[in-house]
């Protein structure tokens, strides 16, 4: 027996969102129990209680998660693939309420950079794997940040790509971010700007790189048919494509094609649209490379053109193709792994609920993760009622 | 200058990090793909063959890509800042991260040709680095 992966389109919809971050960067509240503030946010957004929660979804540790908020998941997962683990996340869950493994499923995130500074002992060190201490850390790669500048240093090289393209994609999205309250960010920024910013790992400055700010958000995910019941409209979610292709830069294929042409047509396919019906990119921006890289690899504009593609400011308000209107990773918030608010953005959006920075008429969103060093890819295609 | 930080040795790729100690630069080998494969293994990744070998590397490649670090990757590098990695492709066909050293960070380029040099380690290994050769060599 086969199974289509079409047969999930539409089967399943995200019904609650919630996200937490403050202008400050910093949020009281930390660990489990912000990831159940979270939680129960984002159920009661849906209309639904922690009784209802048969599955659990978290990077890294969904045992623990249900056993504080005391719930015994008929559906587990603590996949952790990077920033596009709730991409991901989405996906197991599509399938697994479509399949009946679950009913209500719910994935969270909570991570809190900037306070843990004040709170001795919290997060701990980044542990590396032990092929990157031996081929990559005794060279003194400044991470991430440096495993991004090889990339735009490649796609610099090979496409020409300059500098000014990158930035416009930082001064595109700090226009979105000055229409959202709670961005980090909101003061205008111009191409000079991002240029005068000091070198971090050359040729990304700092403007290109993204915030560290405290953040958290959930996101509950039903069948379609109870989605319908619910207090706010569905987000049906119409396509899911993940990949992921390597864990080090060193070991990347091609430095300028990431596996979201991988995910994105697997996504988009499964959806039955292409890049032109969609109405709002949400695509992962830990770095100003990493978004001309997913427009290419999406489908948005050939390889090689992403550059060209940016600068007459497109992905900004008013522009062909609204991205990252929250105003991104760039200069709304970025905690480590940012996924979930590409999710909830996009399903504000959809839902009409994005006040000042809402773009008129969205009724297909695609919110694309990116984890790691450009390695593990994932892409969610959500519609509105129209586009079911 | 602050020793850099000691590479620890992977089972595989302790024929590799013992050659450094001659400053012999060698790369694993898949028979079936007539290809290195690095870093070290105990399968090739193209086809997952187990028939690996060593050969040694001619120690000449080009810049695949760089990047000048002017924040430090680990303490062991702060007082080199600011200073180049790079992928570097080998002319066999591997690919490894490295610096490169002995020419202006503003010299290297996308395509510029290398050859290894050697950085002591405290051990007794050396850590292979590489430098502008051909005529990316002159000033
Ligand atoms: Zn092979």
């Amino acid at each position: 027996m086969s199974y289509d992966p079409a047969e999930l389109r539409g089967k399943a919809a995200i019904v609650g969102v919630a996200d937490a971050a403050s202008p400050s960067g910093e949020l009281e509240t930390y660990g489990r129990a912000l990831e159940a503030a979270m939680v129960m946010e984002a159920l009661a957004d849906a209309g639904l209680s922690l009784s209802d929660v048969d599955g659990v979804l978290n990077a890294g540790d969904s045992m623990g998660l249900a056993e504080y908020l005391g719930i015994r998941p008929r559906y587990t997962d603590s996949t952790s693939v990077g920033g596009s683990s709730f991409e991901v996340h989405i996906e197991h869950a599509v399938a697994a309420v479509a399949a009946g493994l679950c009913e209500v499923a719910v994935t969270v995130y909570a991570q809190t950079p900037r306070g843990d500074r004040r709170r001795p002992a919290a997060g701990g060190p980044w542990r590396r794997p032990g092929a990157m201490l031996e081929w990559e850390a005794p060279y003194g790669l400044l991470m991430p940040m440096g495993a991004y500048a090889l990339a735009a240093s490649r796609h610099m090289g090979v496409y020409g790509t300059t500098p000014e393209q990158l930035a416009q994609i930082a001064v595109s999205t700090r226009q979105w971010a000055a229409m959202n309250p709670r961005a980090r960010y909101r003061d205008p920024l111009t191409v000079a700007d991002v240029l005068a910013s000091p070198y971090v790992a050359e040729p990304l400055h700092l403007l290109d790189c993204c915030l560290v700010t405290d953040g958290a958000g959930a996101v509950v995910v039903t069948r379609a048919d109870r989605a319908r019941d619910l207090a706010k409209p569905p987000a049906y979610v119409l396509g899911v494509g993940s990949c992921h292709d390597h864990a080090m830069i060193s070991e990347m294929p091609d430095l300028t094609t990431t596996a979201a042409a991988v995910s994105g047509p697997a996504a988009f396919s499964m959806a039955g649209v292409k890049p032109g019906d969609v109405d709002l990119l949400m695509a992962y921006d830990s770095f100003t490379i990493t978004v001309l890289l997913l427009l290419e690899d999406l489908g948005f504009c050939p390889k090689g053109e992403g550059g060209r593609f940016v600068e007459d400011g497109k992905l900004g308000p008013g522009g062909a193709l609204p991205t990252n209107t929250n105003g991104g990773g760039l200069s709304y918030t970025h905690p480590g792994m940012y996924g979930i608010f590409l999710l909830v953005e996009a399903v504000r959006q959809l839902r009409g609920e994005a006040g000042d920075r809402q773009v008129d008429g969205v009724d297909v969103a695609v919110a694309h993760g990116s984890g790691g060093v450009l390695s593990s890819m994932s892409t969610v295609v959500l519609g509105g009622e129209g586009a079911r | 200058m602050t020793a850099r930080l000691e590479p620890p040795v992977s089972p595989e790729a302790a024929p590799f990090w013992d050659a450094t100690r001659q400053r012999q630069l060698m790369l694993q080998w898949c028979r079936a793909c007539d290809l290195p494969v690095h870093h070290p293994r105990v399968l090739c990744p193209r086809c997952g063959g187990t028939d690996l070998d060593w050969r040694e590397a001619a120690g000449r490649g080009r810049v695949h890509a760089f990047t000048v670090l002017h924040r430090p990757g680990n303490p062991t590098m702060a007082e080199r800042v600011p200073y180049v990695v790079a992928l570097i492709d080998l002319e066999e066909g591997a690919r490894m991260m490295s610096n490169v050293v002995g020419c202006e960070p503003g010299r290297v380029a996308v395509g510029m040709p290398v050859r290894v040099g050697w950085e002591d380690l405290p051990d007794g290994r050396a850590l292979p680095v590489f430098e502008p050769a051909g005529e990316a060599a002159g000033d």
